[in-house]
Order: C-alpha cells, then structure tokens, then sequence
C-alpha cells in the first residue's frame, strides 16, 4: 500500500499557490480589498500547519504519555477558547469558558480513551500518532456542537423569559420550565453530526477517509475507519453537548428556582479581524 | 397572613408588609420607582434578602414553587408556553375556570383559541383567569387592568373582591386613584424605594 503513495515536493505546493496569487489578482483587478487577507490566511496556513508538522514528528518519536497527555489537554483549552469565542451572548465569569472547555475534557477524554483501548488498539494505547489526530477530530465537531447549544439555550432563555417566568410565578420548578428548550438547543447542537451522517458518501466524502485513500489506503478500509470515526463524533458530540448545555441550564437558574438572566452577559459582536 | 419584614432588592427597601386574608392593598407610587420589582421579590423570582412567611410559615421552610403557588404574582404582561390557551390551564378545576372566564367576559371556547391571536386585554384577562384557578392565598397583582376597557375592568375588580372575600389577600398595583379609592380596603405608596400607609 506504500507504493502507491505519492510524495509532495515543495515544487509541488509553489505551483499550488500560482492559484492562490491569481485570487490575489482578481482582488487587486476588481477591487475587493481582499489580497490582504488572503495572503495573511495563506502565511498563517502555512507558518501554523509547517509547526504543527514539526511538533507532531518530535511527539511521534517520544512516544510520551506525559508529552502526549500535555498537547491534548493544550488541544482542549484552545478548543474550550473557540467555543466561547464567537458567541454573543455568555456566561458572565467565564463560566460559558469553564462550562465548554469540562464538557470537551470529559467527551473527548472518555471517547478517544475508549477508542484506543477497545477498537484501534495501538501498542502503547496513548501512541500520539493515533492519539492526537483522533482526540483532533472529536474537538474538532465536538466543540461546533457545544458552541451551538450553548449559544441556542442561552438566546431561547432570554427570549422566552415571560413564558418561562409565567410557568414559574404558577409554581412549576424551573426544570420542568425550561425543558422544552433545553431540549431545544440539544436538537440544534446534535444537528451537524447527524447531517454529516446522512450526507456523508452521498455528498461528501469525509476528510479523514480522503486523506487514506490518497495515502494508498484501499477504500473499503478506509470506510471501515471512517464509520468508526462517524460513530466516535455522535458520541463525543451527544456526550458533549449534554453536559455543556445541563450545565449551562444549571447555572441559569438557582435554588429557589428563579431563571437568572442577570448571569448573561452580552457581548457587542467583535468582527474577525483583517 | 403574609408578613414581609426588612425586605432588600437592588436599590428598593428595607420594606415591611402585612396582608390579611381578605384585604386588598392598592400599591401607587410613580412609575419606575420599583413596584414590579417588589412584586416579584415578594414572590421569589429575582434574588432579595428579608423575612418573609405565610401564616407563620418561613418562605425558606417551603420550596420556591410551593411558596409561588401560595403567594401568586401575576405580571401586567405575561408569557405563554403553548400554542393555545388550553394547556395553560391543565390540571385546574374545569368548572372554576369556565366560571372565572364567564364572569371575565371571556367564552368557554376561549380554551381553544391560538395564544398568537389574543389581544392584549384577553392576554391579561385569561392570565387573571389561569391566576384565580390555582386559588392562591395571596395574589399579588401588576396593573390588572391596564388594557381593560372600563367594563371589562369593572368585572376584573369583581373577581378581585369575591377572591378576596372567599379569604385571599391581595395587593394590586394601579396608577388610577380612582380604581385604588374603589378596589382597595387600604392602600400604600411607593416612593424613595420605600412603602408608606397612605391614611384613609
């Protein structure tokens, strides 16, 4: 199977990025500002991938439990960081922080462990080059699904304040208030995963099965992977997204039962920057 | 019945406040001044400290659902949950709330109508209604007839009384004088973020 792999060389990627200096040129010819941009992402691709490159093959070679342990946790704290970092309206505290980055932790920690150890099985369990790229993956979708949820709760609770509130002054406990849209925001955050799913060799094919195939994988092995790895992304994201938006609900309410709103903070949308 | 002692929200209080099964106390005071939110800290809904109990009973002793089953707010604008109005009054006495509807001007089928449809004096007409049905000791109510018309208004007061003679005590919030004068047995005023007897 290794004979049938195909070694880029830096040749390779430099008449790739022709392509990229002729969508620096349509910007420049039509004036849309966007050459600037463009060529910040392409050096950010690059400087970002090339190191990630250089990390992983010193990781690979050692082999650490202690070094392995220490990317993935610096893999779910940034993942925690992109859950919050869009959303217009959070937790004041940092607690939509706390909340998102325990929820990846305990999904992506339980899910990948069971993987290595039941179904992939690599010689040391913890073998980085397995390890990472799949706890990779699991943030990866795990943390779309738990940012949805969270934003989609949090927006319904406030929208539904008077509903919620008239529920609650007849003397119904807040859970039983804010079910349906915890169930909501469950339904919104579950969604992406079961499209891909469905679409998933229809539509798309994934990238993980893509990149196997490239690499000289036969494709029923590399679908055998893939539904594998389906299965490990509902999982992680379903374990996930439950635990970040019970959380959440939780700490929207209190023990008397009253819908704290005043724990939200909104936040002025912040533009990406240029 | 109800006692309020040294009750503290934000910037309203400290507020003392006895009602009796059987009074109505009109609550006045300019707006803005807090009396919705003193409502609502009466009945538990946002955070507040102070010395509250139900016939001698300690709001703490009790769950917050059981003591806003007693001690029952009803908002000038309330929500709804459902589509229509029915499931807003499931498990309540069938026949005490048709009659409730009747004497509010409101048809039996009003159960069945879309909660989007509802005009504003429906709206607080039938969360009146939905109030009354859980038979609350004490009914704590933001402008009851805001959007009322002066019958409809007139029949939202009766209801008030006959609650209020079956034993309920009741505090209700109004910027008409004249209501107040009609509907209440005492009334206070709101103002500095305190509660002062307005003498009769």
């Amino acid at each position: 199977m290794s004979a049938v792999y195909v070694q880029l060389g830096y040749i390779d990627l430099a008449i790739a990025s022709v392509l990229l200096l002729m969508a620096g040129g349509v910007s420049v010819a039509l004036n849309l500002g966007l050459e600037k941009s463009l060529g910040i992402a392409a050096l950010r691709t690059t400087v970002q991938l090339s190191l990630i490159g250089m990390v992983l093959k010193i990781l690979f070679a050692l082999v650490s439990p202690w070094w392995t342990g220490f990317a993935a946790l610096f893999m779910i704290f940034m993942a925690g960081r992109e859950v919050t970092a869009r959303q217009s309206l959070r937790l004041r505290d940092g607690w939509s922080y706390s909340i998102a980055t325990t929820s990846l932790l305990t999904a992506g920690g339980i899910v990948t462990i069971l993987a290595l150890t039941t179904a992939i099985r690599p010689e040391p369990w913890y073998d980085p080059r397995f390890a990472l790229p799949l706890l990779g993956m699991m943030l990866g979708n795990t943390l779309t699904g738990i940012s949805i949820g969270m934003e989609r709760l949090n927006t319904t609770l406030k929208r539904e304040k008077d509903a919620i509130e008239a529920r609650l002054v007849l003397g119904h406990t807040r859970p039983d208030a804010v079910r349906p849209f915890v169930r909501e925001a469950m339904r919104a955050a579950l969604m992406p995963v079961v499209n891909a799913m469905s679409a998933a060799g229809l539509i798309s094919l994934p990238g993980m099965m893509t990149g196997q195939i490239l690499a000289g994988v036969s494709p029923t092995e590399a679908v055998k992977y893939q539904i594998l790895i389906m299965f490990l992304l509902a999982g992680t994201t379903s374990i996930g997204a439950l635990i970040a938006v019970l959380a959440t609900s939780r700490r929207l309410g209190d023990e008397r039962d009253r819908l704290r709103l005043d724990r939200l903070q909104q936040r002025a949308p912040v533009h990406e920057p240029k | 019945m109800l006692s309020v002692r040294n009750l503290k929200r934000l910037s309203i209080g400290p507020i003392d406040l006895d009602v009796e099964g059987g009074e109505i106390v009109a609550l006045t005071g300019p707006s803005g001044v807090g009396k919705s939110m003193l409502l609502r800290a009466i009945s538990d809904l946002d955070p507040n400290t102070g010395t509250l109990s139900l016939d001698g009973q300690d709001r703490d002793a009790m769950s917050a659902p059981q003591w806003r089953k007693h001690v029952m707010y009803v908002p000038a604008h309330t929500g709804w949950w459902a589509e229509t109005v029915e499931p807003h009054f499931i498990g309540l006495d069938r026949t005490r709330v048709k009659d409730t509807l009747h004497g509010l001007n409101l048809e039996s089928t009003a159960l069945g109508w879309q909660v989007a449809n509802l005009s504003t004096g429906e709206r607080q007409r039938l969360a009146l209604a939905r109030a009354l049905a859980h038979d609350p000791k004490i009914l704590l109510l933001d402008e009851p007839t805001s959007g009322l018309d002066g019958d409809n208004a007139g029949r939202v007061e009766t209801l008030v009384r006959a609650a209020a003679t079956a034993g309920s005590g009741v505090v209700f919030v109004t910027h008409d004088t004249v209501q107040a004068n009609r509907l209440s047995t005492r009334r206070v005023y709101f103002h500095d973020a305190q509660l002062h007897e307005v003498p009769q």
